[in-house]
């Protein structure tokens, strides 16, 4: 099978491959550039583990190919906390909040609540917890990742909570 | 109920400490939040090769040809191994009691199929694309036979495993009831009928199954995999491959989920392992979904019928339950699941009752463990009581309170005669009344009906045996190692094992409080067999008892050392020494205070200063053995609402009330009773995996099978008891409660709600099609359920139609009884084997049992001149008399074993 040559920035530094037109983004970003925080756990779209951000916006992974990705900007769970090892917000809050167990679905809640808050969006509880209906956890019974997407979520004056 | 006084001694808690009972941060999660964890699939090693599985397009039938010749010509693929490839290596399919199979099961299909996705070529290749693309490539034709599928079919049809009589696969208590235990029945003023069918379930871990597999010579093989306890592995890995002077090392640090599935390796990694030994070269093994789906074993697919008989007030006569399981065509247990009888009353007062339980092979996916496996006495227990309560016209509440066994009534024996000692459902449920207004409720009911709304409260309460050690070879007490490093940090090993538990944090927990240090300066490793000693880790709700009981004992050794090394260094006495904040202080004397490094210094470093006999260096290491069973307790409420337009159920609020004993970390256990309730609610309400007439499933993706999302799982509502149990430390276990509990809970509720529309029948999951049948009184569930079938597992025939060709009987003169049998005896953890000896003078018998375990000796009579009759008392695990009646036939020897409570279990055997 043919390869393609695609580069694209993967939290931050810049990252070229040759690869099948095939391979999914997922394969692509834990095989090839060795992000292994990106899981998979159904390779159909619907458990929501393999979510990262790509340009902007929450993407699962497993239903994109690599050759799609292709000059983007990619953040995984990895490139997520400052360089000096501060947390992300999301994943302080989650740690707070006992928002994980086994820890194999948290990479794609963390990708998901990171797109909807960083920068200037203001996303309601009822709009985070809609958007996290999308992602599958069999461990927790989302008590913790409930708490944390009320703490996440702008409150009525426009303020995180 | 007050918290426990501090103490050591067997049966005091220790209730809250600077760590233990609080709400700490867990040690796991920074590295899982950002990526760091350690899965095996994020496991690579130079040279490795993947492995795909072609599988089974069918349920049942011959394989004619396995061809393999296109897939083989796949550029990239290394090796495509068939069973005859790999059947020259000993590859044994062990159960979880490490029992061999009564049934022949190899790692690949062998010359037959016996379930849809049954892998039948192995796959390796450069890449897991080339190998899934040679996989599909690989032709094998078939001579199809018709499958049995479900229950009913496996009573009717040809048995799955050729060479058996039938699909019972195992079976204990009396075919008919006993006829005191009818009367009790039939005499009663109220005698309740309740049948309840139980959907198949896939647990779904979020990560599937894998491995990577390396071997290192002759002398080691490492294993990478996805599991609930490295030492289980290792353990079952050297028995099955017989293989004990290879040195097995199973390493798995994070592992995203086991809810029982992921107890020992089966089909799949067991063929990639022993081809990784033939191919020479390091292998990996992912599941995908849809193989996890179709060929990862699967749980539950029960159908129990349950009759309870009740006076006039209400209590509890008598019983009977008649219980199947579907465990498929490969089960990883022969399970008939006796836990279910022992355990369906064990709460309540109960009289008398009696059992039939069986375990049915059929050409599905075999069955493994799902948290709370024996669930089904809870669901049925608790739905019974409500529509017993309907019936009767008592309040739900009421009729539990007149029948549960209270802290006042203790001890006491269960009518399985299990003894109880400080069960505290009762006192569960009235904290839980305590906070929830059922009055208030009911009244809000009443006017929401008015208004065409249906609001539904369910109730139910349990109990829930936890910490087992001691009554089955694989479920042993733990290890816990604990050593202050020179540099005062304090390192702890650990047999236990996280697929999400925690246990890193709670041990950690532990550690600091005993020994007083900060919790970040504890460290506990676990996850490698190489470290710690046997446990089996992740079962039955254990690890927070035993492996707590553990490091609690270690933890105060090894404190009592740095305190005797403080003393001899200060020359004070042991008592005047404390030790806070990894701070060592002479009471009275603050100068003389030294940091937990310098004393470890001295401890590793300064052998002419320790005291004399003092074993230089600062270790600790404690097996605790707890007592044989602990048990947990819990009463659960939630409210629902059903819109009996749509058949939709929300849940409006959940209460959990329960008793786990000494908390260590709070969150951790409200986690694992939330994650518990939510696999409840999955189960009343979301998820099935189905199988069409030819044993196709009909859930191969997580669109058809359907997880409980944050949008079906309410917030939760914790009560916590603390009462301490009987084991160090006083911890009663949480593991598995809420999976448990909670299905009868809300299926109470919904019933609740539903009530003036008629009973619902529990077949789970009461999907809006089955409760829109309720409310509008007609059948709407597709045609492709089953009509209601009569219950023909009950009365199914022991032995098929087809006739068995037994030889003659040989005639009386010739009986020869005297002499050494072997015999195995069908119990329900496994075919025992053992060896009989008997001697006969006259009708006079006498003779021994002879064991791994050890011999026993008996007398008895010969009636009929070939018809053994002896009697055994065993102390363990309960004190029971085992009754044999055994018949002789030329060289052959059958009959059963009556096992008290426990029913019967069938004996062969064979003349020495
Ligand atoms: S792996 Fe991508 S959604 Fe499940
Ligand atoms: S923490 Fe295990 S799946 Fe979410």
């Amino acid at each position: 099978m043919s390869k393609h040559h695609i580069e694209m920035t993967i939290n931050g530094r810049r990252h070229s491959g040759d690869v099948e037109a095939r391979v999914s983004l997922s394969d692509f970003l834990r095989d090839d550039a060795g992000y292994t925080g990106v899981h998979v756990g159904c390779e159909h779209g619907v458990c929501g583990a393999c979510t990262v951000i790509v340009d902007g916006k929450a993407v699962r992974s497993c239903l994109m190919l690599a050759v799609q990705a292709e000059g983007a900007q990619v953040t995984t769970v990895e490139g997520l906390a400052a360089s000096d090892g501060t947390l992300h917000p999301v994943q302080q809050v989650l740690l707070e909040e006992h928002g994980l167990q086994c820890g194999f679905c948290t990479p794609g809640f963390v990708m998901t609540l990171a797109a909807l808050t960083d920068g200037d969006a203001k996303p309601s509880e009822q709009q985070l917890v809609s958007a996290l209906s999308g992602n599958v956890c069999r461990c927790t019974g989302y008590q913790g990742i409930r708490r944390a997407a009320k703490r996440l979520a702008c409150n009525e004056a426009g303020e995180n909570s | 109920m007050t918290a426990p006084e501090m103490g050591t001694g067997m049966g005091t808690g220790i209730g809250t400490g600077r760590y233990i009972g609080q709400r700490v941060r867990r040690k796991e999660d920074p590295r899982l939040l950002t990526g760091r964890g350690q899965f095996v699939d994020d496991i690579s090693l130079p040279g490795m090769l993947h492995c795909a599985f072609t599988r089974s397009q069918i349920a049942r039938g011959k394989i004619l040809a396995i061809k393999t010749d296109v897939a083989r010509d796949v550029p990239g693929v290394h090796a495509i191994y068939t069973q005859q490839d790999i059947a020259h290596y000993k590859a044994d399919l062990l159960s979880f009691f490490l029992a061999a199979p009564d049934v022949e099961m190899t790692p690949l299909a062998n010359g037959r199929v016996a379930y849809v996705g049954e892998p039948i070529a192995l796959i390796i290749a450069d890449n897991r694309h080339i190998a899934e693309d040679a996989a599909s490539l690989v032709e094998v034709d078939y001579a199809d036979e018709d499958p049995v599928v479900t229950l009913a079919d496996a009573a009717r049809g040809l048995p799955v495993h050729p060479g058996t009589d039938n699909n019972i696969a195992a079976q204990m208590g009396e075919e008919e009831i006993d006829e005191e235990l009818a009367a009790k029945l039939k005499s009663a003023p109220h005698l309740i009928t309740h049948k309840v069918v139980h959907q198949r379930i896939s647990q779904s871990p979020m990560e599937t199954r894998g491995v990577v597999v390396t071997r290192d010579g002759t002398e080691e093989l490492t294993l990478y995999i996805t599991c609930q306890s490295p030492h289980l592995v290792a353990r079952w890995l050297s028995l099955s491959l017989g293989l004990p002077e290879t040195a097995i090392r199973v390493i798995a640090k994070d592992v995203g989920g086991g809810f029982g599935l992921k107890n020992h390796p089966w089909k799949e990694e067991l063929a990639v392992i022993v081809a990784a030994l033939k191919f020479g070269r390091p292998l990996k093994w992912i599941e995908d979904r849809y193989e996890n789906l179709v060929g990862a074993n699967q749980a539950r697919e029960q159908e129990m019928t349950l009759q309870v008989a009740f006076d006039n007030d209400g209590k509890l006569i008598a019983s009977h339950g008649d219980y199947s399981v579907n465990i498929g065509a490969c089960p990883q247990l022969p399970e008939c699941n006796i836990a279910v009888h022992m355990f369906v009353w064990a709460a309540y007062k109960m009289p008398a009752y009696g059992f039939l339980t069986r375990g049915w092979y059929t050409n599905t996916v075999g069955y493994a463990a799902y948290r709370g496996p024996w669930a089904m006495e809870t669901l049925i227990r608790e739905t019974v009581l409500d529509i017993a309560a309907r019936r009767i016209g008592i309040d739900p509440i009421e009729i539990r309170r007149r029948n549960l066994v209270t802290l006042k009534d203790q001890p006491t024996m269960t009518c399985m005669e299990i003894p109880l000692e400080d069960i505290t459902p009762a006192e569960c449920l009235e904290k839980l009344l305590a906070h929830f207004d059922v009055a208030a409720f009911r009244k809000q009911q009443e006017a929401a009906r008015k208004e065409g709304r249906y609001l539904g409260l369910g109730v139910a309460a349990y109990i829930e045996p936890t910490g087992a050690a001691g009554s089955i070879a694989t479920m042993t007490g733990e290890l816990a190692q604990v050593q202050i490093e020179p540099t005062g940090k304090v390192t702890a090993i650990m047999s236990t094992h996280s697929q999400g538990h925690g246990t890193a944090t709670t041990m950690a927990q532990i550690f600091a409080d005993r020994l007083g240090v900060r919790y970040e300066d504890v460290t506990v490793f676990e996850g490698d067999s190489s470290r710690g000693g046997f446990s089996p880790g992740a079962a039955g709700s254990r690890q927070g008892v035993i492996a707590g009981g553990a490091a609690i004992m270690a933890g105060d050794l090894l404190a009592a050392k740095v305190k005797q090394l403080a003393a001899h260094l200060a020359e004070a006495s042991v008592d005047a020494i404390r030790i806070e904040d990894g701070m060592v202080h002479v009471e009275g004397s603050p100068e003389k205070s030294r940091t937990l490094r310098q004393i470890a210094e001295i401890a590793y470093g300064e052998p002419d200063r320790l005291p004399p006999g003092f074993e230089p260096g600062l270790e600790a290491k404690y097996r605790y053995q707890p007592p044989p069973m602990t048990f947990a307790s819990a009463a659960n409420a939630c409210v629902v609402e059903v819109d009996t337009d749509t058949g939709f159920v929300k849940i409006l609020r959940w209460i959990s009330s329960e008793d786990c004993g000494t908390p260590i970390n709070p969150s951790v256990v409200e986690g694992q009773i939330a994650g518990g309730l939510a696999q409840a609610i999955g189960m009343v309400l979301l998820e099935e995996m189905s199988f069409d007439d030819r044993g196709n499933p009909l859930a191969a993706t997580y669109k058809d099978y359907m997880l409980p999302l944050i949008s079906d799982v309410p917030t939760f509502e914790f009560l916590h008891a603390n009462t301490p149990s009987k084991s160090v430390g006083g911890m009663r276990g949480v593991g598995e409660g809420g999976a448990i509990i909670g299905t009868p809970t809300l299926v109470n509720a919904i019933a609740d709600a539903l009530a003036p529309f008629g009973e619902v029948p529990v077949d789970l999951p009461l999907t809006p099609a089955k409760l829109l049948s309720v409310i509008e009184g007609r059948d709407l569930v597709s045609p492709t359920v089953a009509p209601e079938a009569p219950v023909v597992v009950a009365v199914a025939p022991l032995v098929s139609a087809a006739p068995v060709v037994q030889a003659a009987p040989a005639p009386a003169n010739e009986i020869l009884i005297d002499g050494d049998w072997k015999m195995v005896l069908s119990t329900p953890v496994g075919p025992q084997e053992m060896t009989g000896h008997f001697e006969t003078d006259g009708t006079a018998l006498s003779g021994y049992l002879a064991a791994a375990e050890g011999q026993q000796a008996f007398t008895g009579v010969v009636e009929n001149g070939n018809n053994l009759l002896f009697d055994l008392k065993v102390e363990k695990p309960l004190k029971i008399t085992l009754k044999y009646n055994l018949t002789v036939e030329g060289n052959r020897i059958s009959g059963k074993c009556k096992m008290g409570i426990f029913g019967s279990a069938k004996l062969t055997g064979h003349k020495l």
